[in-house]
């Protein structure tokens, strides 16, 4: 499929479609909101939060038995709650530091759901098919109701954050002095993480738990590099997040048997490795050019001095 | 109007870290317009002290009162200026953006910082002698020039009562002389000064008032009265000499800063 061809079946073909949309839904909302996780140095959170969603997703179908979407990520959204709150619980109550916990978290959550999901496909009825797409996402099964609970669900997480706007980054870059001028940092805090959840959920169904934490984390990666405001780096980070889902989500929907999830950090992979390398200022290779430039300044200088100097 | 009461009041106050007191039974009673250091060893609750009257450290007993009233309900009167080394200086933003944050409890919620803001902010940035920093990215900036944005994000508050964590810590010569300026200006409006500070020598010369802090308060008045040799010998346990001998007392006050940032941190989740 050749380029034209390709963007005529995006605008025209249904299921082509709603794959694009539905990608670039997922990586707007967790691009914007990544870039708190990232600055905030929260990346793991996001981590441990997906991986807890697949026990929420597989444990609603086991009790309320329908894959209705919007259920299941409720039941993702629940879990992903559950393992904050567990998070924060371990860590005031005993000795061991956030890093370990967020691991033990991941690995104790994602175990769980791995044994839940061979429970369900156990079962006869042949609902649960659909359930191991969450696993690494199946952009190709998006439906038109899918990506419109995607938006819905995106939509009131961008607004809110764009509301309190000023409220998140004085959390994310002062929290003490945001505790002095008098706003409830903790409970800032607990918004902020709720509405990471909600990205998450909002990519599962497309890139899947496995991967998902990668959809927070390189979008804002790769925008850092190229801005030092707030505002700019959260619209790039967004932008980029929704670019890489589209192509992403592109490769895997035409190609026959390719995980969505895979794709599309690769295509997000390819974009952070570009802005490391070549973004103004911060990019590596302008970096190595300005030393040799100032290196090569200085011995000259050194060089003309010493010829200079009346010994 | 506060005539007669304190500008700060603790009484009785313990702050414990796990099972081990950070702060034992600390009475302080501060009267309003006086410049004041607190000066301890290492680990001696300085910075906990501060966090605990800004309701920032889980008190495990006692209470602080601004101007007779708990922090709480006196919060507008109170500006801090916590330790430069607490907060990452890469995040995206620049200098005149963090000194409105200054503003942003006087906005409350929702409310985005406009011009009047931004006046403001411009003005705190002449009184640190930064206003042509304003556009400045906050990563490019000097330790001083870090300290003097701090100090400029406090001022635009406007508070009756400072709180400011080792505001000299590891700015240059110029930086110190214009924060200690600045401080002696706030003192002569009126205005009440808590400063952490570690360089004992310079105590006398800067501040009049001084609280002399290990776990327990030790002594706390005028300089002239309880600045002893005495006292800093209860303070800091073995010998330390001061007066004429200068240079062994910033060398038992001067290394133990460092360590203190870390760890004062990470104390509080």
């Amino acid at each position: 499929m050749d380029l034209m061809s390709m963007l005529h079946a995006v605008l025209f073909n249904y299921t082509l479609r709603t794959v694009a949309l539905g990608a670039a839904t997922l990586g707007i909302v967790s691009g914007a909101l990544g870039c708190y996780a990232v600055l905030r140095r929260q990346a793991l959170l996001g981590d441990a939060m997906s991986h807890a969603a697949l026990p929420g997703i597989v444990l609603a179908f086991l009790l309320t038995g329908t894959r209705q979407p919007l259920v299941l990520l409720l039941g993702a959204m629940v879990a992903g709650w559950l393992a904050t709150l567990a998070l924060i619980g371990i860590i005031r109550t005993t000795r061991i530091k956030e890093d370990s916990a967020l691991g033990i978290l991941l690995s104790v959550f994602f175990g769980f759901g791995m044994v839940l999901l061979a429970l369900a496909q156990k079962q006869p009825n042949a609902a649960q098919a659909g359930l191991s797409k969450f696993l690494f996402g199946q952009a190709a099964s998006l439906v038109v109701r899918d990506v419109i609970t995607m938006a819905g669900l995106g939509a009131v997480a961008l607004l809110l954050m764009l509301l309190f706007w000023k409220e998140f980054k004085l959390l994310s870059f002062d929290p003490d002095f945001g505790a002095t001028q008098g706003f409830p940092i903790r409970l800032l805090d607990i918004g902020l993480t709720a509405l990471i959840v909600v990205a998450i959920v909002v990519g599962l169904q497309t890139v899947g738990v496995v991967l998902m934490s990668a959809m927070l984390v390189a979008p804002a990666a790769a925008a850092r590099q190229w801005t030092d405001r707030l505002g700019v780096m959260v619209t790039l980070s967004a932008f980029f997040g929704a670019l890489a889902g589209v192509i992403g989500a592109m490769i895997s929907a035409t190609a026959r048997g390719m995980s969505t999830g895979p794709t599309v950090v690769l295509c997000i992979s390819a974009i952070v490795m570009f802005s490391i390398f070549f973004a103004p200022n911060r990019g590596l290779v302008w970096n190595i050019v300005r030393q040799q430039r100032n290196r090569q300044r200085l011995r000259h200088k050194v060089d003309r001095e010493l010829v200079l100097e009346p010994e | 109007m506060h005539t007669n009461t304190h500008a700060i009041e603790v009484t009785d106050l313990t702050v414990a870290y796990r099972d081990k007191p950070v702060l034992w039974d600390v009475d302080l009673a501060v009267p309003a317009g006086i410049l004041m250091a607190i000066v301890g060893p290492n680990g001696a609750g300085k910075t906990t002290l501060i966090k605990a009257i800004l309701g920032l450290a889980p008190i495990a007993a006692g209470q602080t009162l601004i101007y007779g009233k708990p922090y709480a309900v006196q919060r507008r009167l109170v500006g801090y200026v916590p330790q430069r080394g607490s907060v990452d200086w890469d995040f995206p933003t620049n200098v005149l953006d963090v000194v409105m944050m200054g503003r942003y409890g006087a906005l409350g919620w929702i409310r985005r910082p406009g011009s009047r803001e931004r006046n403001l902010a411009y003005e705190a940035l002449e009184k640190v002698e930064m206003q042509d920093f304003a556009d400045r990215q906050i990563s490019q900036l000097s330790g001083g020039q870090q300290q003097r944005v701090f100090l400029a994000r406090a001022l635009v508050q406007d508070a009756q009562v400072y709180f400011m964590d080792e505001p000299f810590q590891g700015v240059d010569a110029t930086t110190e002389r214009t924060i200690i300026t600045l401080l002696q200006e706030l003192r002569s409006a009126g205005k009440t000064v808590v400063v952490v500070h570690h360089d004992l020598q310079t105590v006398p010369e800067y501040f009049d008032w001084v609280t002399l802090l290990n776990v327990r308060r030790i002594a706390s008045g005028a300089v002239s009265e309880v600045f002893t040799e005495e006292n800093l010998r209860l303070t800091y346990g073995g010998r330390v000499a001061i007066m004429g001998q200068n240079a062994e007392a910033r060398m038992l006050s001067g290394p133990l800063s460092a360590a203190d940032h870390t760890k004062d941190r990470n104390t509080w989740i």
